[in-house]
């Protein structure tokens, strides 16, 4: 499904990634984890399509499709969601209104029918439920006056809205309590299925502990150092990065 | 000079000189006088040019240098017009001409009816706030206006809604009219107008109107006005108004049609607790100049006002906002708020804001306000990374630039009718914001 290779961009000038391969086959969830600066956030926006960062070297492709080569929306059409670490905040911008529509712009470009407003609280209000939203949430602007918790459930509504073929939640668990934690692992676990996958970007082991991933890889100085079982997400927390960079 | 070629202020005055025995009133000796006040005031300052402070950021060499003719009376077929929701009665001007034939004002709870038609019985009234010494398109105005709505609604009287609708027609005499509405709510009363100005979009045309309105004790007008005049038209409106005790004027204008258009208010705070609350919304596109100039004056204690607007500016456009607060020394307790944003949406707009407050009493609360920005473009890949095409992103975050100004309408006439007129002005751009 989701395959990167030699994958090299820089930010500013700067090199971030420095030929990173990875490969997420259908049907499964995979963590990267390494410490800050390793390069984490970079490849979540370099495969999102944000401006700023430029991919030098090699490619990454989502069920054959050149994904560098297309523009945000379309890589969003084409099955991918970025979760995003920090939301950011719409004044003026109803929550429902937008989810509707992303929705319809991604339902009209697949050529599925758009959903009128009825049929698209029913799908959202059960969503929540499930999600354990306050349906206030859709009334309220998009992010606006969210504590961090809330911008977090927000995101994980829009994934499980969108149904994307492939997510990356960047650093989704950070500033979350274990509540909010088992929200999201909660939401990524009901979209788990042979043709959904998935890319956990965090820091800490916690959030493994709930999304079981299939396999962990360690990033360092943009490259993955070291891949493994979810064993190896136990490992790291033991030992620190510092074990494993020298390992590697 | 004859009137017939020239252009700028000589030419109006040519216009008056060959017109004042045949314009409305003539030969009652008041009417005589107020235009040859009007005229005088004129003669005095001519068309303003960007030397004068008011005028440094709006350029009238469109209308100095335009040879504008007369409107054509009957010129057009009776035109089909969608009924408004829920208004009671519509008074309709071609060409600044009332059309009764066009209009519906005879059901009304309150006496509507043309200025032109009442003229002999405006002695005192008509001119008594326009000031033309100090606002020489008032003074024009004054000079060659024909006419005009005339609303009273009595003490007490719920209104309603009454549409004020200025068409002007396709024609290749470039029209200019001068229609001086006049406007007066009793004790108590209240009022809707949705006002529109409309004209074809390749027809050059001058629409000068001047509104003057009073509002006795605990009156409220809610005055919606969508200034959507074609392309090549020029929009220069004047509004007065004097709201006493307990009084509440609630403006809301866009300015989104003709190729210039100035939007300029003064509203006097008269009476303990009169408010003011004056909104609107500028769209600018490629080729346009819209200019609000605000001045409000605080001239009794316990009063407040509200001021939000918002321009948008789109391809080479400019914008311009003038917003003055005049807190005189016995409007003690006074709440004054004025709010101005402008986007840009090109490189090659251009938006000059001038807020100005001047304030002689000491227990007061007055705040002002201006921002300018861009697209955030965070904001904008957030949106495109959930599959939102970048032109419907872009104009999904414009509406919500708008917002506030909007929500800031108390009225659900004039809010329902302000969407729509956004919504309509953005499908004509085809979301072309880049």
């Amino acid at each position: 499904m989701l395959k990167i290779e030699n994958l090299h961009a820089s930010v500013e000038g700067k090199p971030i990634l420095n030929g990173l391969s990875l490969e997420i086959p259908s049907g499964e969830v995979h963590a990267i984890m390494g410490p800050n600066g390793s390069g984490k956030s970079t490849l979540s926006y370099v495969l999102a399509g944000r401006e700023g960062y430029e991919v030098t070297e090699g490619s990454a492709t989502l069920d054959g499709h050149d994904l560098l080569a297309m523009e945000p929306e379309e890589r969003a059409v084409a099955g991918m969601f970025l979760a995003f670490q920090g939301p950011v905040e719409l004044p003026g911008v109803g929550n429902a209104a937008f989810l509707r529509t992303a929705l319809n712009a991604i339902r009209r470009a697949r050529g599925e029918g758009e959903m009128d407003a009825m049929q698209f609280l029913k799908m959202a209000r059960a969503r929540m439920k499930v999600l354990n939203m306050p349906e206030d949430m859709l009334k309220r602007n998009v992010n606006v006056g969210f504590s961090g918790g809330e911008k977090k459930r927000n995101e994980m509504l829009q994934l499980a809205m969108l149904t994307p073929r492939f997510a990356v939640l960047d650093e989704t668990d950070s500033g979350l309590d274990i509540d909010a934690l088992k929200m999201v692992a909660d939401t990524v676990n009901s979209l788990r299925g042979p043709s959904f996958s998935a890319l956990v970007i965090t820091h800490y082991q916690r959030l493994l502990n709930h999304i079981v991933p299939d396999r962990v890889h360690v990033l360092q100085a943009g490259r993955i150092v070291r891949s493994g079982g979810p064993e190896l997400a136990q490992e790291l927390e033991a030992s620190g990065y510092g074990a494993i960079q020298s390992a590697a | 000079m004859t009137a017939m070629g020239a252009t700028g202020a000589a030419a109006f005055l040519g216009r008056f000189e060959g017109l004042r025995t045949r314009l409305p009133g003539a030969r009652t000796p008041w009417v005589d006088a107020l235009r040859e006040r009007a005229a005088a005031a004129f003669r005095a300052q001519g068309l303003p040019t960007r030397r004068v402070e008011a005028w440094k950021y709006t350029d009238l060499a469109a209308v100095s240098q335009g040879v504008f003719g007369e409107p054509l009376t009957g010129l057009d077929d009776a035109m089909p017009l969608p009924p408004a929701e829920g208004a009671a009665g519509r008074a309709v001007f071609v060409d600044g001409r009332f059309r009764a034939d066009l209009s519906s004002i005879d059901a009304l709870p309150f006496a509507a009816a043309s200025v032109a038609a009442e003229l002999p019985l405006l002695e005192g009234r008509l001119g008594a706030l326009a000031a033309v010494e100090e606002q020489p398109l008032a003074a024009l105005n004054g000079m060659l206006f024909e006419d005009g709505l005339l609303v009273d609604v009595p003490a007490g009287v719920a209104g309603g809604v009454l549409e004020l609708v200025s068409i002007a027609t396709e024609s290749d005499r470039a029209p200019a009219f001068h229609p001086r509405h006049l406007i007066r709510l009793g004790a108590g009363a209240s009022l809707t107008v949705i006002e529109t100005a409309n004209g074809p979009a390749g027809a050059r045309y001058l629409h000068n109107p001047v509104t003057e309105i009073e509002l006795a004790a605990g009156a409220r007008l809610s005055h919606g006005r969508l200034q959507m005049e074609g392309w090549e038209g020029i929009n220069l409106s004047t509004i007065y108004a004097r709201v006493a005790e307990g009084g509440i004027y609630d403006n809301f204008t866009l300015n989104a049609g003709a190729r210039l258009a100035r939007n300029e208010m003064h509203v006097a705070l008269l009476g303990p607790k009169a408010a003011a609350h004056m909104n609107g919304v500028q769209l600018v596109a490629d080729g346009q100049h819209a200019d609000t100039t605000t001045a409000l004056d605080h001239a009794a204690p316990d009063c407040a006002s509200r001021q939000t607007y918002k321009t948008v500016l789109l391809g080479r456009s400019r914008g311009v906002f003038q917003g003055k607060i005049l807190v005189r020394q016995v409007a003690q307790k006074t709440d004054g708020y004025q709010m101005n944003q402008a986007l840009l949406l090109s490189p090659e707009a251009e938006i000059d804001s001038k807020p100005q407050l001047e304030i002689y009493a000491d227990d007061v609360k007055c705040s002002h306000g201006a921002t300018v920005g861009e697209l955030d473009p965070e904001q904008l890949f957030f949106l495109r990374s959930r599959g939102i095409r970048e032109a419907e992103a872009r104009a999904i975050l414009v509406e919500a630039f708008l917002t506030e100004a909007v929500d800031a309408v108390e009225d659900a006439h004039v809010r329902a009718a302000l969407s729509r007129a956004v919504t309509g002005w953005w499908g004509r751009q085809g979301i072309k914001v880049a």
